[in-house]
């Protein structure tokens, strides 16, 4: 007996200290999320100034001198039944300061629906420079049967765009998302 | 108190018969009932994760799309995976700890009898509620099964289910974990020294160790994403402060190690079952030991090999494309070890060894396809493409799999007191083997030519090597019926098993009668048991 109460201890004493490791672990993880920042600003890895760039200069540096001219266009696939297109047709920009364009939905699937919008920025390579801040396109949009409403895109174009840049097309598709018809709430 | 309670509850199973078919297997402490518990459910899960791959190769037997959408084809992506790793790959591995570790160190059974029961019993839970998700709104998780955010937070009400049933495997497998240390550092019989442990035990009870570290930093990598999607929290939220990009650190901090919980006790089965048929000692005992110690150090500081293309500094690529590549010493250590322990040994072809030769080969096919992912340039062409898939699969398949399999025809006869049908069980392995290099070889080539992952459709130019890897696959999934109806006509009757076996097995569980009573060791052993042949582990003798 005292020989199963001598294994019932040294158990009990194992299992509490694997219980805290166990608890460490859990801890450490989220320690990680910290511990993460702190490793990249000692070692200088993972430069977060060069990350957070591009915002800044957004707001600090404004190009009265140039203009793009940026056109909205909108598309359909050929399933889902959608009116959409854009309320503001083009716009003239300055690079630098942030503009908002609208954009109009209206659900003619005769159900609540979701549908997500995927843009497409012409010439591709200009991308680089046109930043959105808001955008409707960002998540999934849910609407109800015959449910019409305008959709904003907040953006600004790079202060770095190259001068043989001179006009940009963005166009949104509008697809109906399969099964998340349920999830409209 | 507690404590000659749990003494008493023993002492009752010892005289009291199991009563009736639910009352034995739902309250059941033994260690022998509940590691068939784990293999049973592990191959349920198997054949279930299996139609889903079987679904998946359907649909990319020709390019276009045949029967599935692409959100579905998603899903199914997802849960293979997460049913193949968290239903059947570790839970199998459980059921042969469950059943070998008490067996091989003399020990009367494990030594946490109840929670052994309680972690098996929450699996069933948890994978109702992972399966749950296939029919609540939005469907079930597709994002992969790597979660990352923040396409993960748009799964609809399956993310909180997933969610839980992660949380569920995570405690369960916990708990195993620290019933086999604790089994394994109180339990041992006298005499038998860490370093005279049969490999299997060794290799698991580091595995057990990894188990503890990075499960619990999975749990909390998921209730952050439970967080940021449900109380506002913004770990991964950019527009809160938070970075999805650490998501990938925190995940891939707990998924090497994982990778490693998935083929350690493969490396300690093989261990096994190539001395035996060799009828020689394995070669550098103690270098497997320590091989396998350092495999398990450096999966903790390898895990952004994983995320080569985030954009990290060249420092950080440098770093984690040197450390990646260090591993493959202690597994060229391990690799060396068996085909030295089959040199000039006496080798003879029953089933076991069979898969543990077939482990070796395309186990080492895996490494060497992970050496090449390894280089962090080359990564960058390789970065989710086919020939990722190809490589991991090598190693889990033909690596985890083709192991496990060895190891039930190792010990089945043990473990039911008959022999299985021979002849079928080497049909059952050259099936298996030809046809998981059809199904798999020629993935390298679609991932070199550039064919991307986790995709419904394909352009035409994949279109002759994804038929061919469909062909192999169907005939690999066919091929794996075998193995139930092996097991079955096993449990039922056959040539009765000697205790021994295999005329070269050497270790504690083959001095037990077979089948191994409802309780063996109830009285520690002594180690002279296994005088009396050549020492199997010891290589100093």
């Amino acid at each position: 007996m005292s020989g199963a109460d001598d294994k019932g201890r040294a158990h009990r004493g194992l299992v509490f200290k694997l219980l805290l490791f166990v608890a460490g672990s859990f801890a450490f993880g989220f320690a990680l999320v910290p511990l993460y920042d702190v490793l990249c600003s000692i070692t200088g890895l993972g430069n977060q100034k060069s990350l957070t760039r591009a915002v800044a200069q957004g707001t600090e540096a404004v190009n009265r001198t140039r203009t793009v001219t940026i056109d909205f266009m909108t598309n359909l696939p050929t399933v889902g039944n959608w009116e959409f297109r854009p309320v503001t047709k083009s716009l003239q920009v300055h690079p630098g300061q942030l503009y908002e364009a609208d954009f109009f939905a209206h659900n003619l699937t005769g159900h609540d629906t979701t549908a997500q919008a995927v843009p497409d920025i012409v010439p591709s390579k200009a991308a680089a420079w046109f930043h959105k801040t808001e955008c409707f396109c960002f998540s999934p949009q849910s609407f109800k049967r015959g449910e019409q409403r305008v959709m904003p895109v907040r953006f600004f174009v790079d202060a770095d765009i190259p001068a043989y840049v001179d006009h940009l097309t963005l166009a949104y598709t509008f697809y109906d998302v399969p099964n998340r018809g349920g999830n409209t709430g | 108190m507690a404590n000659t309670e749990h003494a008493a509850a023993a002492h009752d199973d010892h005289d009291h018969k199991p009563h009736g078919f639910w009352g034995r297997w739902l309250t059941t402490t033994n260690h022998k009932d509940i590691g068939t518990l784990y293999l049973v459910f592990s191959c349920v899960m198997f054949f279930l994760g299996g139609s889903f791959a079987m679904a998946i190769r359907a649909e990319l037997f020709k390019p276009g799309l045949q029967f599935l959408d692409p959100a579905l084809f998603n899903t199914l992506t997802t849960m293979h995976a997460l049913i193949m790793i968290f239903g059947a790959v570790m839970p199998a591995f459980v059921g042969l700890a469950n059943w070998l570790i008490p067996m091989q160190i003399g020990a009367p059974d494990m030594a946490l009898p109840r929670m052994n029961n309680f972690s098996f019993w929450i699996l069933p839970f948890a994978f109702t509620l992972l399966l749950a998700t296939l029919f609540v709104p939005g469907g079930g998780p597709a994002g992969g099964w790597t979660m990352y955010p923040p396409l993960v937070l748009q799964t609809g009400s399956a993310l909180p289910l997933m969610i839980f049933a992660i949380h569920l495997m995570g405690a369960s497998s916990i708990m195993g974990s620290i019933n086999v240390i604790v089994t394994i550092m109180n339990l041992r019989a006298p005499g038998m020294t860490l370093l005279r442990m049969p490999l299997f035990v060794w290799t698991w009870l580091i595995t057990a160790y990894l188990l503890i570290a990075v499960m619990p930093v999975l749990a909390g990598a998921v209730t952050m994403l439970l967080t940021d999607h449900f109380f506002g929290t913004s770990f991964f939220n950019a527009a809160g402060g938070g970075d999805p990009v650490m998501f990938q650190h925190i995940f891939w901090f707990f998924g090497h190690p994982e990778v490693y919980i998935m083929i350690l006790p493969a490396f300690g089965i093989v261990s096994e079952i190539i001395p035996t048929f060799s009828r020689k000692p394995l070669f550098g005992y103690d270098a497997m030991v320590y091989a396998t110690a350092s495999i398990a150090f450096l999966s903790f500081i390898v895990w952004a090999h994983h995320m080569f293309t985030v954009g990290m500094p060249l420092a950080s690529e440098l770093f984690f494309m040197l450390s990646t590549m260090l591993i493959a010493i202690p597994t060229g250590v391990k690799v060396f070890n068996w085909s030295t322990t089959m040199w000039k040994g006496s080798l003879s072809f029953e089933p076991p060894m069979l898969w543990a030769i077939a482990f070796l080969f395309l186990f080492s096919i895996g490494g060497f396809s992970g050496l090449m992912l390894a280089i962090a340039p080359a990564d960058f062409q390789y970065q989710d493409t086919y020939f990722v898939v190809a490589h991991f699969h090598y190693v889990l398949v033909p690596g985890a799999v083709f192991a496990i399999m060895g190891a039930v025809y190792y010990w089945l006869p043990k473990w039911t007191g008959h022999m299985y049908d021979m002849k079928l069980a080497k049909w059952h392995f050259w099936l298996s083997t030809i046809f998981v290099n059809v199904l798999f070889f020629p993935q390298h080539f679609l991932g070199l030519a550039g064919m991307p992952r986790r995709i419904p459709d394909y352009a035409t130019q994949f279109a002759d090597w994804n038929m061919v890897s469909s062909i192999g696959g169907f005939g690999f999934g066919l091929s794996q019926l075998l193995f139930p109806l092996l097991i079955w006509q096993c449990v039922r009757g056959g040539a009765k098993a000697t205790d021994r076996v295999w005329e070269g097995a050497h270790g504690l569980e083959w001095e037990l009668p077979s089948p191994a009573p409802y309780h063996s060791w109830t009285e520690a052993p002594s180690l002279a048991v296994l005088e009396h042949g050549a020492p199997s582990h010891d290589t100093h003798g």
